[in-house]
């Protein structure tokens, strides 16, 4: 056949476009990872440590082998070896948490101590349930304090401490000066479907059928840790019921892989909705404090954020809540400052805006009292302190349009007509405020590859390894390879979600669409020149593939970064403490927005986890036996939608001619000054500072009179 | 004597007949998943507090994962397979599609099917905790947001398209198809 290649008549990308796979999803046809059938399956089951720390001295494992069904029973003594020993592709070595059955040390509660096989789930289940094991227990420590002897400044993803000018002198010398203490409790991300592996060995190869935000990674992972060529490695990962930074490598896909090799038969091993407290990483609780001193006119003189968050004793993550304020003020004297404290705790994690959805709270609380103090506009105080250049890198910005979306924010919020006075708006029994607070998440992009086949009968099919767990990111896709192909929509395929694409980007970071996009966009170029008008499509079709690697190298050093402008309205009730989010607004500058109808939910969804992080989430651990009370869903809350008003949002005109793609992420910056919105809004109708998140009633109720 | 720890059960289930040995432990939602490959009814949570499983058994939102598979017998249950009119989507699952009302969609068979159990017991007149006036001389509740959001709580979204699914649920109702595709709820009675 030859080509007659159909011209798209408008453009994809900018117009709204429900989810390609939508139908599947509303009628229960889309297939997660624990929904894949497979003959003669057998079902894992995970036993976690029952103390916090310590030492397995047994485990009676003979009286479980007899029960009904039962088929294995894994632990240290008999598990196969893992090789540790590496540095895996996003720069970290294993977590020792997901390297499971490699030792008889137990570093905190819910450490993985044995995995029980059988022919179903009830009977893995109530086998797991009756293993014994006995434990030699040594003391733990728990307790997260900001003071504590062993905290650290540590650098994970980003330099642990910045620090320019001095610091010391400035805030003497400066008209008004804010100095407070924000803390942010241990958070959890609970995707609604809990971490579910299926593995099986089949001619030789490992296939792994998962839930996971990228496949290359789990094979890079998988094939480091059990020494494995990663070409004898499949990861496949169709549809994916939310990750939030949670689905990486975990301890269930590396328990049923040695299963399945024991066996030699496909095991499946889901996590439990409480063993997802321990096993599928959290937010640390971050201690945070903020000095800010200013002139009259409240431009900085000196800022000075300095955070503590909490890591594992096996497992180094830094929750560098500091960061955001070396991209969003500057200040004669600028200092930051990420901790670390190692404690006997699972280990923390990537959560939908690390480092920025806690620090954010932290400063731009602070922000808000230092308007309060100056008696500026909190909004004219943040524009007064746009800086020119990246405050520590001294880059300069690809795009910045915050004060735009402050102005258009404001405009359509109605803020020019808000009392600054706080306390004084009665409605019935509840006290009403409005509250606002800046966003930024960095606008990164990574290597990847794609493939794009131009197929006889004149469609296309992509296939790039990226992961859409929520995104969108499988029609955007579409979109971005339709006008990329010159071709509508609905002339392109795009697979993802197979580690046998090739090598692509992890769907985080608010990098994904990004990157995946780079090389959606290079093979369709590249397949456009290889098609001429006329030519024969061989049966295989032509097949183009890219590799952005060198396109990324080469991109210009700058300070790339999405923008939001968070508006609040609240309620409070001072007799009950309850505090109703009534509306919210949120006016983004995040790039191109490629599909507008699933970005919106993204934005509101991101807005709506700001609501659940100021006023509902909180693991709270108990220092005598180790681990979060209430682990489940009713002691852990989350927003539901009883808790959600009618949230808004929409994004302002952010192009980057200079940039390859010019789409940001979005993923995250709807977190991002959330939380400070809502924190200041409840302020302005009480008059109460709540620095402490989340804003339960009983701590509005304690606060009342004071200053909390 | 052996404890007897299996049954023959008959499970009805959108329409069809299936007769299966069981084992007493297992759950309405692990019988439909596991053993009749109805997988669209999700596991969440698998102690009732995230409604991600919920299917309507006689007509009433049930969460699956509390419910024993030997205890249906002889109820009629609906899981969202059975939901649409062949290839034509119940006007929920088509107001879910068109307004975005999901994202990872892990959630959404629970919160279509608690939605049209929801309809269903709104058009019987039963009230909520949002409701004002319940008194029958005040006449029928109105379906506002705030009562779709009191009673889709039991329903949780995590990628929280909250706003999108109350949306959805809005325009379903607008269509009299959504309320009479639920089955049939007794007035007054207790969820």
């Amino acid at each position: 056949m030859t080509t007659t290649v159909q011209k798209a008549a408008v453009r994809a990308v900018g117009t709204g476009h429900v989810r390609v796979e939508g139908r599947d999803k509303v009628t229960g046809a889309a297939r997660y990872a624990g929904d894949i059938p497979f003959t003669e399956l057998a079902y894992g089951w995970l036993v976690l440590s029952t103390v916090a720390r310590g030492r397995i001295r047994d485990i009676a494992s003979a009286p479980v082998l007899e029960m009904p069904g039962v088929l294995a029973v894994l632990d240290h003594r008999n598990a196969p070896r893992l090789k540790t020993d590496f540095v895996g592709m996003m720069g970290t070595r294993p977590d020792p948490t997901c390297a499971v059955f490699q030792g008889d040390t137990v570093p905190h509660l819910g450490w993985p101590v044995a995995l029980v096989v059988a022919e179903t789930p009830e009977q893995a289940r109530e086998a797991a349930e009756a293993l014994a094991v006995e434990y030699e227990t040594l003391p733990h420590d728990i307790e997260f304090t900001g003071d504590h002897p062993d905290s650290r400044p540590a650098d994970g993803r980003m330099p642990g401490v910045t620090d320019k000018g001095d610091l010391q002198a400035e805030l003497t010398a400066s008209a008004v000066v804010v100095d407070e203490e924000y803390t942010t409790p241990e958070e959890h991300h609970h995707p609604m479907e809990p971490h579910a592996a299926t593995a099986r060995w089949e001619d030789g190869r490992l296939e792994v059928v998962d839930s996971n935000q990228g496949t290359s990674w789990v094979v890079s992972e998988l094939a480091n840790l059990f020494s494995l060529d990663p070409a004898s490695v499949r990861v496949r990962s169709e549809h994916v019921g939310g990750g939030f930074g949670s689905k990486g490598v975990r301890a269930h896909q590396v328990a049923a892989v040695m299963a399945a090799t024991v066996l030699h038969r496909p095991v499946r091993v889901a996590l439990t909705r409480p063993q997802m407290f321990a096993l599928a990483g959290h937010r640390s609780p971050t201690i945070q404090r903020i000095r800010l001193g200013a002139y009259a006119d409240g431009r900085l003189r000196a800022l000075d954020h300095r955070s503590v968050s909490r890591t594992a004793t096996v497992y180094e993550f830094v929750e560098a809540s500091a960061g955001v304020a070396r991209v969003m003020y500057d200040a004669d004297a600028h200092h930051t400052e990420n901790r670390v404290v190692r404690l006997d705790v699972p280990s923390p994690t990537f959560m939908r805006g690390p480092g920025e959805a806690p620090g954010s709270f932290a400063l731009e609380s602070a922000l808000d009292e230092l308007a309060e103090k100056c008696g500026i506009d909190p909004i004219e105080l943040r524009l007064r302190n746009e800086p020119g250049r990246g405050p520590v890198s001294g880059l300069p910005f690809a795009s910045r349009n915050l004060r735009a979306c402050f102005e258009e924010g404001a405009r359509r919020f109605g803020w020019a007509e808000r009392d600054p006075r706080p306390g004084v708006r009665r409605e019935g029994r509840w006290l009403l405020g409005t509250g606002t607070a800046a966003a930024s998440f960095p606008a990164g992009a990574a290597p990847s590859t794609a493939a794009i086949t131009a197929e006889p009968d004149g469609r296309f099919t992509v296939r790039i390894s990226a992961a859409d767990i929520g995104t969108g990111a499988r029609t955007a896709l579409t979109l971005v390879a339709a006008d990329a192909l010159d071709v509508p929509p609905e002339q392109v395929t795009v697979l993802i979600g197979d580690s046998e694409f090739g090598f692509a980007m992890i769907a985080g970071g608010s990098m994904g669409t990004r990157s995946w996009s780079m090389a959606v966009i290079a093979a369709a170029r590249d397949l456009r020149e290889r098609l001429v008008p006329g030519m024969a499509i061989p049966p295989e079709g032509i097949t183009v593939r890219s590799d952005t690697t060198a396109q990324i190298a080469a991109l210009a050093r700058m300070e790339r970064h999405s923008y939001g402008a968070q508006f609040a309205e609240v309620a409070v009730d001072p007799a009950t403490g309850e505090v109703r989010v009534r509306r919210m607004l949120g006016m983004f500058a995040a790039g191109r927005i490629v599909n507008p109808l699933t970005a919106r939910s993204q934005f509101t969804g991101g807005m709506i986890w700001g609501i659940s992080m100021a006023l509902h989430e909180e693991a709270v651990r108990d220092p005598a036996f180790g681990g979060p009370v209430g682990a489940d869903l009713a002691g852990y809350h989350v927003a539901t939608h009883a808790d959600v008003p009618r949230i808004e949002a929409d994004w302002v005109d952010d192009t980057d001619p200079d940039d390859p793609v010019g789409i940001k992420g979005i993923g995250e910056v709807g977190i991002v000054g959330a939380a400070a919105a809502i924190a200041n809004a409840v302020w302005h109708a009480t008059g109460i500072r709540h620095r402490r998140l989340p804003i339960r009633p009983d701590r509005v109720l304690t606060a009342a009179g004071t200053d909390a | 004597m052996t404890l007897q720890t299996s049954s023959v059960v008959t499970l009805h289930i959108n329409g069809e007949k299936h007769t299966l040995p069981v084992d007493h432990r297992t759950t309405l939602l692990d019988a439909l998943r596991e053993r009749l490959d109805l997988t669209g009814t999700k596991k969440g949570c698998d102690q009732g507090q995230c409604g991600a499983c919920t299917v309507l058994v006689d007509g009433r939102r049930t969460v699956a994962c509390l419910q024993l598979a030997v205890a249906t017998e002889g109820r009629e249950v609906t899981t969202i397979e059975g939901v649409a009119d062949g290839d034509r989507l119940h006007p929920v699952q088509q107001a879910f599609l068109d307004l975005d009302g999901y994202q990872c969609g892990y959630c959404t068979p629970g919160q279509i099917c608690s939605a049209i159990g929801m309809l269903a017991e709104h058009a019987a007149g039963w009230p909520s905790a949002a409701s004002g006036d319940v008194r029958p001389a005040a006449g029928p509740t109105p379906l506002t947001a705030d009562e779709i959001r009191e009673r889709m709580s039991g329903n949780l979204c995590r990628c929280s398209a909250y706003t999108s699914i109350v949306e959805a649920v809005e325009r379903a109702a607008e269509t009299a198809d959504s309320i009479k595709a639920g089955a049939p709820v007794e007035s007054g009675a207790a969820a």
